[in-house]
């Protein structure tokens, strides 16, 4: 029984992590109407240049700090030099972009830090065994961490006169302009957002799986599976899709397929919500007349 | 002069749509522009606003804005309620009155709120309700009402009958009344239902493929049998 309860609670930590790369992905889904594919790369990208702040002397939370804000930047820049230009183009230059994007970033992260496997450091460690070895000091940190995350940023988008532009300028570029928003700027702060939160959730995954440039390959799918099942256009739901995904996959490896499968539960969700819910759990589904 | 339009040309990729427009909009009051489906009376605003490619020269508050981008328009006290009402539906009353006022950094945006619940009162009901939920003439006043919280100079209105039930359409027309007496703001009002619309502007012009063929007070136009019989056909 207590395996059990450690499987969910491992889950709900894996979990946290998905919810905020998914987070990241419907962030752009719904500025852009496409699934930004790099977003793992970049994610991976952020938690190196942590690494390299670390074991410069850096203390970690100044690292962490740090490349938060670097990560902003980062994706603020590539909406602005990347995809602006091609904002009017057909959907396969996006999804083109985005391809080469992830192997742009992806390599360019092997070259600068190499691609052996580093230690990641965590922040948080305890003397001993935490609610009688149920979880570990990390699991529950990373988790606090992420959910701290998730709630600034529902905080943000929900309270601010800016969070509620974006939201406006993502719904509705056209009505947005009309009351003077600045949609282009809006695009490349939720570009900058994302790339904010995946940067905190390569951080908090990196100790787990350790750091090597495709870190977030696989997570990036668990991500993608949590935000079809919550429904891409929904924040919200890619938050608790993430969260679901986390706990069904630590569950289906622990009792079902084994950890050598893991990933394909993740794939297996993705066909299953396509084909029954196709706009997920709490997605809007949209009707158009023809 | 708040808006002076001269040699405007505007049009969608290779299709011209206006020819060469010469028109005004003087403080206060409405000016109705006037024609039939697809005269280009939509083109004319969206041109105003930078919406579509625009040639020509469109001076509003005495400044050139032709090939400005539409926010910048916005930004300078011109205000659009769009074919399609352009609110979003998505959000709630609340949240569409408050992306109205985004632009502004005056403390008056509180009391312009109670101007528009004065004005509006069946928003006030709604408030907390999402905005795609409204019946049409909600959403019709929800979009005139987010136009207003910009505070703009001059308020461009298309089409604010469309799709909407006769008594709906009388109820919003006395609001545009009052909206005119109680504040001093100019409408460019564009309408298909020229008897409506010349009973509330003071101007009026009348567009026929992209070229403006009459111009002159409202009231004169109204009783002109010639221009009612060949241009308004009532």
């Amino acid at each position: 029984m207590d395996g059990f309860a450690h499987q969910i609670i491992a889950g709900i930590a894996t979990g946290g992590i998905y919810a905020s790369v998914a987070l990241a992905l419907v962030m752009i889904y719904q500025a852009t109407h496409h699934v930004n594919f790099a977003q793992g790369e970049m994610a991976t990208l952020s938690t190196f240049i942590a690494w390299s702040m670390v074991e410069a002397g850096f203390p970690y939370w100044v690292a962490f700090a740090a490349t938060v804000m670097l990560s902003f930047l980062i994706g603020v820049l590539v909406e602005r030099l990347l995809m602006r230009p091609v904002q009017n183009a057909p959907v396969l230059t996006h999804v083109g972009v985005f391809i080469g994007l992830l192997l742009i970033v992806g390599n360019m992260t092997g070259w600068i830090f190499g691609y052996t496997t580093k230690v990641y450091p965590s922040p948080f460690t305890s003397s001993g065994p935490l609610m009688g070895g149920l979880i570990s000091a990390h699991e529950l940190g990373s988790t606090a961490v992420t959910l701290v995350v998730l709630t600034l940023v529902f905080l943000f988008f929900r309270y601010t006169s800016l969070g509620l532009a974006m939201r406006a300028a993502a719904y509705n570029p056209r009505s947005a302009r009309l009351v003077g928003i600045r949609v282009g700027w809006m695009l490349a702060l939720g570009w900058g957002l994302a790339a904010a939160i995946g940067a905190v959730a390569g951080m908090m995954v990196a100790p787990v799986v350790f750091l090597d440039p495709s870190m977030m390959t696989g997570i990036l799918l668990y991500a993608f599976a949590g935000a079809l099942i919550g429904g891409i256009d929904n924040p919200l739901g890619a938050v608790i899709g993430g969260f679901a995904v986390g706990v069904l996959e630590n569950l289906a490896g622990a009792y079902v397929v084994g950890t050598e499968l893991k990933l394909t539960v993740a794939l297996a969700i993705i066909i299953g919500v396509l084909v029954v819910r196709p706009s997920g759990l709490l997605g809007r589904v949209v009707t158009s007349r023809v | 002069m708040l808006l002076e339009v001269k040699g405007m040309q505007a049009g969608y990729g290779q299709t011209h749509v206006l020819h060469g427009l010469d028109f005004v909009v003087e403080e206060g009051g409405v000016t109705a522009l006037l024609g039939a489906n697809g005269a280009g009376k939509t083109t004319t605003l969206r041109a105003i606003c930078g919406m579509v490619k625009t040639e020509g020269d469109v001076t509003f508050l005495g400044e050139r804005i032709t090939g400005r981008a539409t926010e910048d328009i916005a930004r300078r006290g011109l205000a659009h309620v769009p074919d399609g009402r352009g609110t979003f539906m998505e959000l709630s009353v609340e949240e569409n009155f408050r992306l109205g006022a985004y632009v502004r950094r005056d403390g008056e945006v509180k009391s312009d709120f109670e101007r528009m619940f004065e004005w509006f009162p069946r928003l006030k009901q709604r408030w907390r309700q999402q905005a795609g939920t409204l019946s049409g003439g909600e959403q019709q006043m929800l979009a005139i009402a987010r136009a207003l919280l910009l505070r703009p100079r001059l308020l461009l209105l298309d089409e604010p009958s469309f799709g909407l039930a006769p008594l709906i359409v009388q109820e919003i027309f006395g609001i545009m009344r009052r909206i005119r007496e109680e504040s001093g703001v100019g409408i460019l009002l564009v309408e298909q239902n020229a008897n409506l619309a010349l009973e509330l502007a003071d101007r009026a012009y009348l567009l026929e493929t992209g070229r403006i063929v009459v111009s002159g007070p409202a009231a004169e136009i109204r009783e002109d049998e010639a221009v009612r019989r060949s241009y308004l056909g009532y």
